[in-house]
C-alpha cells in the first residue's frame, strides 16, 4: 500500500474513504475484470441452467409450474428426478420437428439472399471516392439505429391486401385482383431480409476496406479479367466477412419471433414464435424449456465459430 | 482501398438505399393521411399526432422506456467499458476465454433465449431471497445491461485495439502509475468508443421488445411493448404518426453523434500529423 504517493490531501480529510480508495487503486484491475465477469455470469450464463434444469422437470399445477428436481423424503434421502420425456415428446412430435426445419429452412434461405444482395452493396461502398464513403456508410447504419418493430411495421403497409403496393399494381391496371402477400411465407423472407441486410453489410464492409487494392491490379498487369480476378482474389480474401455477417444474420433469425408473428401471421411456422406462444399463453414450462434447448443446442455450433472469428478479428484489429 | 465502381455495383447500391428507405418514407407519408384506414389516401392531416399526444397510455409508455434505456446505458457503458479493457488490455488471465464467450454470445443469442431464460432466474431468485419482488422496471433493465453490456465491450475493445498502446507505454516510461494511466490517458482517448457504446445500448434498449415482453410484470408496458400489442391486429394510424417521430428522433440523434465522433477523429488525425512535424 506504500506505492500511492500523490494522495496525503484525501488521506487526513477521510482515513475510511481515503483507504478504501488506496485498496482500489491497488486491485483496480481485478475489480474492473471481476464486476462486469460476475454480472454475465449471474445473469447470462447461469440462466441457462436453470432452464436446462426445467427442461428436465415435469409439469404441475403449482407456481412454477414444474416439478422439483431434487426433492428430500422423510427419512433425509435426497431422490434426484429427471424426465427425458419433454425432449422426446419434442423430437418425436411432428408438430415441433417440422418447425424446427421450417425455422432453418428460412434463416438459412434468407442468410443466402441477404449475402448476394450484400456483398455488392458492401462492395459498391467500399469502392466509392472518399467523399461518397462516409455518407453511403452513414445511410446503411441509420435504418439499423431505426426501431426493429417499426422497420417491420412499414411492410405490413406495403405488403397488405390494401396496401400500397397492390394498389399501385391494381392502379396501373396490372393485376384485377389484390395478391395475397402479407401473412405469407413470402413475407417473412421480406421481413428478415430488410431487418437483417444492415448485419451482412457492415461485417462485410469491415473485411473489404482492409483489401489491397494493389493485388487487383497486379492481378489486372498479369492479363486477368476483372470477373477472374473476383472470383480468385478478391471473394478468397472477403471469407472472414461472408461467414461473420453470414451468422450474424443466421443465428437470430433461426430464432426470429416478430417477423413469422407480425408478417407470417399464424401461417408461417417459426420455432421462436412457437416458443413465446408456449411460454405465455400455455402454461407448460418444461417444454417450453426444453424448446429453448433444443434450439441452444442447434445454434451452438454456429455461436461458437462465430465468436472464434470475432475473436479473431478483434485481436487483428 | 479507393477505385472505380462499375455501373453494377452502383445499381445495386442504389437498389439497395431505395429498398432500405422506401418503406420508411411510405411510413412517414402516410402518418399524415387522414383516412383512418393507412394505405387509402383521404388528403393531408395532423389529426393522429393529435390522437396520439392525448393518449396518456402511450406517454407513460415512452416514460418507462426512456427512464429503462437510460439507466440502461448508463450502466451498460461501464460494465462494458470494463470487460473491453479487460478483454484488451490486461493480457491473458484464467477464465478469459469463458469471460470472451459471454461477451459475444449475447450479440447472436435469439431474443427468445436469452428472455427465456431471465425470466426463469427471476423466478427462481425471487423463490430463493424473495427478490425481485415484482417484476417491471428493475427486471426489464437488468435483461437490457446485460445485452447492451456486450455491444459497449465490442466498441471499446475495437477502439482499444485502433489506438494502440504506445501513448500509455510512454506514460508509464514517464513514470506514471497503472492506475494513473488509465485515468489521465486510456479513458481520455476512449469517450469517443464511449459516447457510441452509450447511444448504443441507449437505442437497444428503447428498441427491444421480446426480452422485455418476458420479463416484465403487469401493468410495466414498455412504448415497443405497446406498439406491438397495437400492431398485431393490423394497421393504425396513430402508430404511423409515432413512428414518423421516433425516426425523425433517432436521425437527429445518430446524425449529431456521426458528427462528433467525425470531428473527434480529425481532431485526433491532425494531432497525429503535428507530432509527426515536430518529429520530423
Amino acid at each position: 500500500m506504500t506505492d500511492i504517493t500523490d494522495h496525503t490531501a484525501a488521506d487526513s480529510d477521510a482515513p475510511l474513504w481515503s483507504r478504501l480508495a488506496r485498496r482500489m487503486q491497488a486491485n483496480w484491475r481485478v475489480i474492473i475484470t471481476i464486476i462486469p465477469f460476475a454480472w454475465l455470469f449471474l445473469f447470462f450464463l447461469f440462466p441457462f441452467f436453470i432452464v436446462a434444469k426445467i427442461s428436465l422437470a415435469e409439469v404441475i399445477i403449482a407456481s412454477p409450474p414444474f416439478s422439483r428436481m431434487i426433492e428430500w423424503t422423510d427419512g433425509g434421502i435426497m431422490t434426484i428426478r429427471l424426465v427425458f420425456d419433454n425432449f422426446t415428446y419434442i423430437l418425436t412430435d411432428n408438430l415441433y420437428f417440422n418447425t424446427y426445419v421450417n425455422s432453418l429452412k428460412i434463416s438459412v434461405t434468407s442468410t443466402i439472399i441477404c449475402l448476394l444482395f450484400g456483398y455488392p452493396i458492401a462492395y459498391g461502398i467500399v469502392r466509392s471516392g472518399p467523399v461518397a464513403k462516409p455518407i453511403l456508410l452513414f445511410t446503411i447504419i441509420l435504418p439499423f439505429w431505426t426501431s426493429f418493430l417499426l422497420r417491420v411495421y412499414a411492410w405490413m403497409g406495403l405488403l397488405a391486401d390494401q396496401g400500397t403496393i397492390n394498389n399501385l399494381l391494381i392502379s396501373l391496371g396490372l393485376i384485377d385482383e389484390p395478391i395475397r402477400m402479407l401473412y405469407t411465407e413470402f413475407a417473412v423472407y421480406v421481413g428478415i431480409v430488410y431487418t437483417y441486410m444492415p448485419f451482412m453489410i457492415l461485417p462485410l464492409y469491415a473485411n473489404m476496406e482492409k483489401l489491397d487494392l494493389s493485388l487487383n491490379e497486379a492481378a489486372a498487369d498479369l492479363g486477368s479479367r476483372p470477373t477472374n480476378t473476383f472470383f480468385r482474389v478478391t471473394l478468397p480474401l472477403t471469407i472472414p466477412g461472408i461467414i461473420a455477417g453470414s451468422l450474424l444474420v443466421f443465428i437470430p433469425a433461426t430464432g426470429e419471433y416478430v417477423i413469422p408473428d407480425l408478417l407470417g401471421g399464424g401461417n408461417v411456422q417459426m420455432i421462436g414464435r412457437v416458443l413465446f406462444n408456449e411460454f405465455s399463453r400455455n402454461t407448460d414450462w418444461p417444454v417450453a424449456a426444453a424448446v429453448a434447448i433444443v434450439l441452444l443446442f442447434l445454434l451452438v455450433l454456429p455461436i461458437i465459430i462465430f465468436q472464434y472469428y470475432q475473436g479473431k478479428a478483434s485481436e487483428a484489429g | 482501398m479507393y477505385g472505380k465502381r462499375s455501373r453494377f455495383l452502383t445499381i445495386m447500391l442504389t437498389l439497395g438505399l431505395a429498398f432500405f428507405y422506401i418503406p420508411m418514407l411510405l411510413l412517414v407519408i402516410y402518418s399524415f393521411n387522414y383516412s383512418k384506414l393507412v394505405p387509402v389516401w383521404g388528403g393531408w392531416s395532423l389529426r393522429w399526432y393529435e390522437v396520439l399526444f392525448q393518449s396518456e397510455e402511450v406517454w407513460s409508455a415512452v416514460g418507462l422506456s426512456l427512464r429503462i434505456a437510460f439507466v440502461n446505458a448508463t450502466f451498460a457503458t461501464i460494465l462494458g467499458a470494463f470487460a473491453g479493457l479487460a478483454m484488451v488490455r490486461f493480457g491473458r488471465f484464467r477464465g478469459r476465454t469463458l469471460f470472451g464467450g459471454m461477451l459475444v454470445a449475447p450479440l447472436v443469442m435469439p431474443e427468445v433465449i436469452t428472455g427465456l431464460s431471465l425470466l426463469v432466474l427471476f423466478i427462481t431468485l425471487k423463490q430463493w431471497i424473495g427478490w425481485p419482488a415484482e417484476r417491471g422496471f428493475v427486471t426489464i433493465t437488468i435483461a437490457h445491461i446485460t445485452f447492451s453490456l456486450a455491444y459497449v465491450a465490442v466498441t471499446v475493445q475495437a477502439r482499444l485495439t485502433g489506438m494502440g498502446q504506445s501513448l500509455e507505454e510512454a506514460a508509464s516510461d514517464l513514470g506514471a502509475k497503472p492506475f494513473k494511466v488509465l485515468t489521465a490517458i486510456t479513458i481520455p482517448r476512449l469517450t469517443p468508443a464511449l459516447i457510441s457504446g452509450w447511444l448504443l445500448a441507449f437505442s437497444l434498449s428503447l428498441d427491444d421488445l421480446v426480452i422485455a415482453s418476458f420479463v416484465t410484470g403487469p401493468g410495466a408496458n414498455t412504448l415497443p411493448i405497446l406498439i406491438f400489442s397495437r400492431i398485431r391486429l393490423g394497421l393504425r394510424p396513430d402508430i404511423n404518426a409515432l413512428a414518423t417521430i421516433i425516426i425523425l428522433f433517432v436521425a437527429i440523434c445518430v446524425a449529431i453523434a456521426a458528427i462528433i465522433l467525425f470531428r473527434q477523429q480529425r481532431r485526433e488525425e491532425i494531432d497525429h500529423q503535428l507530432a509527426q512535424r515536430e518529429n520530423g
